[in-house]
């Protein structure tokens, strides 16, 4: 039997549409290698098979009665923040244990029209708030290249059941690099769409002016096919963009002949792993052979980036996570005489200490006497790191620097830090805050074998130049 | 030594009122989702991810309740801002699904504009400082050992109307209250039900000593649904803090809660207890940029302020000022006069058949005005038939009555039941003949003299035409006959 969960979007749909083998065929296959691998691993939170297979023989029927489609009878993963009718979301955490979602994502419905098969939902940082998945309520997800090592986070689950075979392809969600440093932790290609190319709707918000929904594949065109489907207006999300969306898979080119790259030098400043800085030149260096001219470029306010994100992201949450009460769904705690003392045991005890730190952080920032001082200061400096990016991509069609500062990060090594964690995402965070689009490109591994990411980042809305970028390398780098 | 008693009783206090006044809006879906915002449905049977605040559920403007806000703040003369955004209100309780309220903090979307209103006669007005909108919370209701909420009027449009500190009395708030009421019937942006809780009020008030420039402390009584409690809690609360002050006490800067069944107002919370609500912009929606070309179109459609239109009632159609407040007291009422005054020029026979006739029914059935199978065209012609002499004034009012019941056209109802005088001049003629040629003795009477015999023989025009007879023809053709020797 074919290892289906080892293929591509683009590989499995090819069989499917010769007939070669069924949508139900492949969802057993990928159902059977991820319920052996997962056990080592832990990238799924739930699978759902007997749902997956009605889903999938829906979706031969379709085939039969003469439907095509790229994503038809695919099956994929999804994080556990995103809602899918019927189906849990505990966005990992304990407070929203015995939810069932009542509605479809929009980005669930656009992929559910377009045939794709939901198999299981995968682990992740409470509320997607991490940088390892260790912060899930649930369990601890191993990195699949390495098992002592941390997926990245907070789309843990979602890069490990995508590099571990587990799945075909996945969605994540990125806040501040919870797509792209998951999947440079574990070698796969992970895509932060520009702020509101991809509808949130449905999509359990952490930090509303930043979260997105992103693909996380085998190949940038697995990420393209993904990013299609789900991409566009939305009705009910006011902050979706009303800009066409292009065939990003179709308009793929070989080589970067005339593309302009930017290397911010302030991503190259130090506190960067000499091994991954090795990697991250060699990738340079193969896009300038591919004919791509690459210059330095700065973005001056990069230093207040992770203060400014922490400030907004955790002010955002704040108000976000006051839903979680006991009084309508999920988790309410057995004690508490008066309203008040149930709100308070019910969020003691559903929620972790990382969504309580930043909870707090964010009421604070938000206080009286202290919104000045730091909610709107960080909204001024927000505008300051937007126009950075808006000043470099005005010559730039893209701009490249490491993911993450180090390689995997072993379990446990980091979780009595909150501070180096927040750190780690230094080169993440200010996509989100400008709101452009970023992806992380595998381009090798160290000498300890473990994978390093290419961060991609381009202009808002010009997902085509970042996906070019990962297509061209991916490319040469099969060769 | 006997105390000398303190001389501050003899002080006079004058208190200072600002209201609040929370309005729900006529839209037919909720502020930020698609449900239903209609009243009585079944508990949490309107409600869906968004306006119970599920996770990952989204809000979208309802734009409707946009335009009804900018149209209130158009009636009421505010400056409507160009940019104008939502924020997060954030405060824990049962009944708020999200455990913050969209709200507007700081640029809502209308600023100023003024409430004209009659205090007894005197023409008063009062400032008011902004217009903003939010959405509501839904209901708690308090078992013994538990409680219930009912979201269904979760997340319905609200409309905060706040004044400036400009009320001086409880007379003045319910008159404030009575003319804004008006105003918003008259823009149609709220049905003002206040049984349904259409309108809720939010009190502020303080006392301080007459002449004083400066203001007391104040505070504020919460969530008052009928004007009477706005009314009884003011004149409690006054009361109350005059005591206070001229024995020589503070008042604590407080929310305080008015209890209709005992008639006093208890203490909430203090200020130092106050939420900190921790506003920011709602992330989650785009700021509302309104072009001058909409917010111009929407001022085109306004309807006319009733004290406006009372006075041009007066000056336009020349009727008396009691009948034209009476005309404008309701929109739907003077539009229905307009519209028969359009092609009835006999005014005040509009004004009394509407006064007299159509407001007894309308408050006989309860139905609105619009809601009659009379129409305008309907009472104008009915008037005209009047005036015309083919039907007289009893006969008209059995006619109003089949229109109301068939909303038949009342040409068709007086020939159909040949209620119509009879005005054919060959016909009245034939009947003089006959009448004078039976009456031969009434007839001589006449010619010789008795001029009075000829109210006789028209009577008896009368009695053969079964009362249709026009009477002035009936005279003409007896005349004629009699004078020329027939």
């Amino acid at each position: 039997m074919m290892d289906y969960g080892a293929m591509t979007i683009r590989g499995v749909s090819e069989l499917l549409a010769r007939g070669e083998c069924t949508s139900e065929e492949v969802v057993r296959g990928v159902a059977d290698t991820a319920t052996r691998a997962d056990t080592a691993i832990g990238a799924y939170v739930g699978m759902d098979v007997e749902y997956a297979i009605e889903q999938a023989r829906q979706a031969d029927k379709e085939r039969r009665a003469g439907r095509s489609g790229p994503l038809l009878g695919i099956p994929i993963a999804v994080k556990d923040v995103l809602n899918i009718s019927g189906q849990p979301c505990t966005c990992g955490s304990r407070i929203l244990k015995g939810y069932v979602s009542p509605y479809d994502a929009t980005a669930i419905a656009r992929l559910r029209r377009e045939g794709v098969v939901f198999l299981g939902r995968t682990n992740m940082d409470e509320f997607a708030m991490g940088s390892s998945t260790e912060n899930s309520a649930w369990k601890v997800t191993r990195n699949p290249v390495d098992t002592s090592r941390v997926p990245g986070g907070s789309s843990g689950g979602s890069a490990a059941a995508v590099a571990g075979n587990e799945a075909i392809a996945a969605l994540g969600t990125d806040t501040g690099g919870s797509i792209r440093q998951p999947a440079a932790f574990c070698g796969c290609f992970g895509l932060k769409p520009s702020y509101g190319r991809v509808s949130r709707y449905g999509l359990t918000a952490f930090a509303s002016s930043l979260d997105q929904i992103g693909p996380m594949a085998k190949t940038a065109e697995d990420c393209a096919i993904l990013l299609r489907a789900m991409a566009g207006l939305d009705p009910m999300d006011s902050t979706t963009v009303d800009a066409p969306v292009p065939d990003y898979a179709s308009a793929f080119r070989p080589g970067l002949k005339g593309m302009v790259l930017g290397m911010p030098k302030e991503y190259f400043a130090g506190g960067i792993d000499s091994a991954v800085l090795s990697k991250i030149r060699e990738a340079i260096d193969l896009c300038i052979k591919l004919g791509a001219e690459v210059e330095e470029v700065s973005l001056p306010h990069t230093e207040y980036a992770v203060a400014t994100y922490y400030i907004i992201a955790t002010a955002e949450a704040s108000a976000n996570l006051a839903r979680f009460d006991g009084v309508r769904y999920g988790a309410r705690s057995a004690s508490g005489r008066d309203p008040l003392e149930m709100y308070c045991t019910t969020r003691s005890e559903g929620f972790g200490t990382e969504v309580k730190r930043r909870i707090i952080l964010g009421t604070y920032v938000l206080s009286s006497g202290y919104y000045d001082a730091y909610y709107l200061t960080a909204q001024k400096v927000r505008t300051l790191i937007r126009r950075d990016f808006e000043y470099a991509f005005r010559r730039c069609h893209a701009l490249l620097s490491p993911v993450a500062p180090t390689v995997a990060f072993k379990l446990g090594q980091n979780i009595d830090d909150p501070l180096k964690m927040y750190l780690g995402d230094i080169l993440t965070i200010s996509a989100n805050l400008a709101g452009i689009c970023g992806m992380s490109v595998p381009c090798g591994r160290t000498g300890e074998g473990l994978p390093v990411g290419l961060q991609v980042l381009g202009p808002s809305l010009k997902e085509e130049n970042v996906l070019q970028v990962a297509y061209a390398c991916d490319r040469a780098a099969g060769k | 030594m006997p105390a000398i008693a303190p001389r501050v009783n003899e002080m006079k206090y004058v208190p200072t009122i600002g209201l609040e006044v929370h309005v729900q809006l006529r839209t037919a879906s909720k502020m930020f989702c698609g449900c239903r915002t209609s009243f009585g449905a079944d508990p949490n049977t309107n409600v869906c991810p968004v306006c119970l605040g599920y996770p990952g559920a989204m809000p979208v403007i309802n734009e409707e309740a946009v335009k009804l806000t900018v149209v209130t703040g158009l009636m009421l003369g505010s400056n409507i801002g160009a940019y104008s955004k939502f924020d997060r209100k954030s405060y824990f309780y049962p009944d708020m699904p999200k455990n913050y309220q969209i709200s507007q903090y700081d640029k809502p979307l209308c600023i100023g504009g003024s409430v004209a209103f009659d205090a007894g006669g005197t023409g008063k007005t009062a400032r008011l400082c902004r217009i903003h909108l939010e959405e509501d919370v839904g209901k708690s209701t308090h078992m013994e050992h538990f409680s219930i909420v009912d979201f269904n009027r979760a997340g319905s449009p609200l409309m905060e109307i706040v004044t400036e500190p400009d009320l001086r009395s409880a007379d003045d708030a319910i008159a404030f209250l009575a003319a804004l009421k008006q105003i918003l019937l008259y823009a149609r942006v709220s049905d003002c039900n206040l049984e349904e809780g259409n309108m809720r009020c939010d009190v502020n008030c303080s006392v301080s000593p007459e002449g004083s420039a400066t203001l007391g402390t104040k505070t504020e009584i919460k969530n008052l649904n009928t004007f009477k409690g706005v009314y009884n809690a003011l004149q409690y609360e006054i009361a109350r803090q005059i005591e206070v002050v001229s024995q020589g006490g503070k008042i604590t800067q407080e929310t305080r809660r008015w209890d209709p069944d005992t008639g006093a107002t208890y203490s909430m919370r203090s200020k130092e207890e106050a939420h900190d609500y921790r506003y920011f912009p709602e992330p989650d929606l785009l700021p509302v940029v309104l072009s001058p070309g909409t917010v111009e179109d929407w001022r085109k459609s306004l309807p006319e302020l009733p004290a406006l239109r009372r006075a041009r009632f007066q000056s336009r159609y020349g009727l008396p000022g009691y009948d034209a407040g009476v005309l404008v007291a309701d929109r739907d009422t003077a539009e229905f006069f307009e519209a028969v005054a359009a092609i009835q020029s006999n005014y005040k026979a509009v004004s009394n058949w509407i006064m007299t006739d159509v407001l007894r029914v309308v408050s006989e059935t309860g139905k609105g005005i619009a809601a009659l199978r009379i129409t305008p065209k309907h009472l104008a012609d009915l008037i005209s038939m009047v005036d015309g002499g083919t039907i007289n004034s009893s006969a008209a009012r059995e006619v109003f009555g089949v229109v109301l019941e068939t909303g038949q056209e009342p040409g068709i109802i007086v020939s159909e039941r040949g209620l119509s005088q009879v005005s054919d001049t060959g016909a009245i003629d034939e009947m003089a003949g006959k009448v004078i040629a039976e009456n031969a003795k009434s007839a001589e009477d006449y010619k010789s003299g008795k001029k009075a015999a000829l109210q006789y023989l028209v009577g008896q025009v009368m009695k053969l035409s079964k009362g249709k007879a026009n009477p002035a023809m009936a005279m003409d053709a007896l005349k004629k006959r009699l004078d020329a020797g027939g």
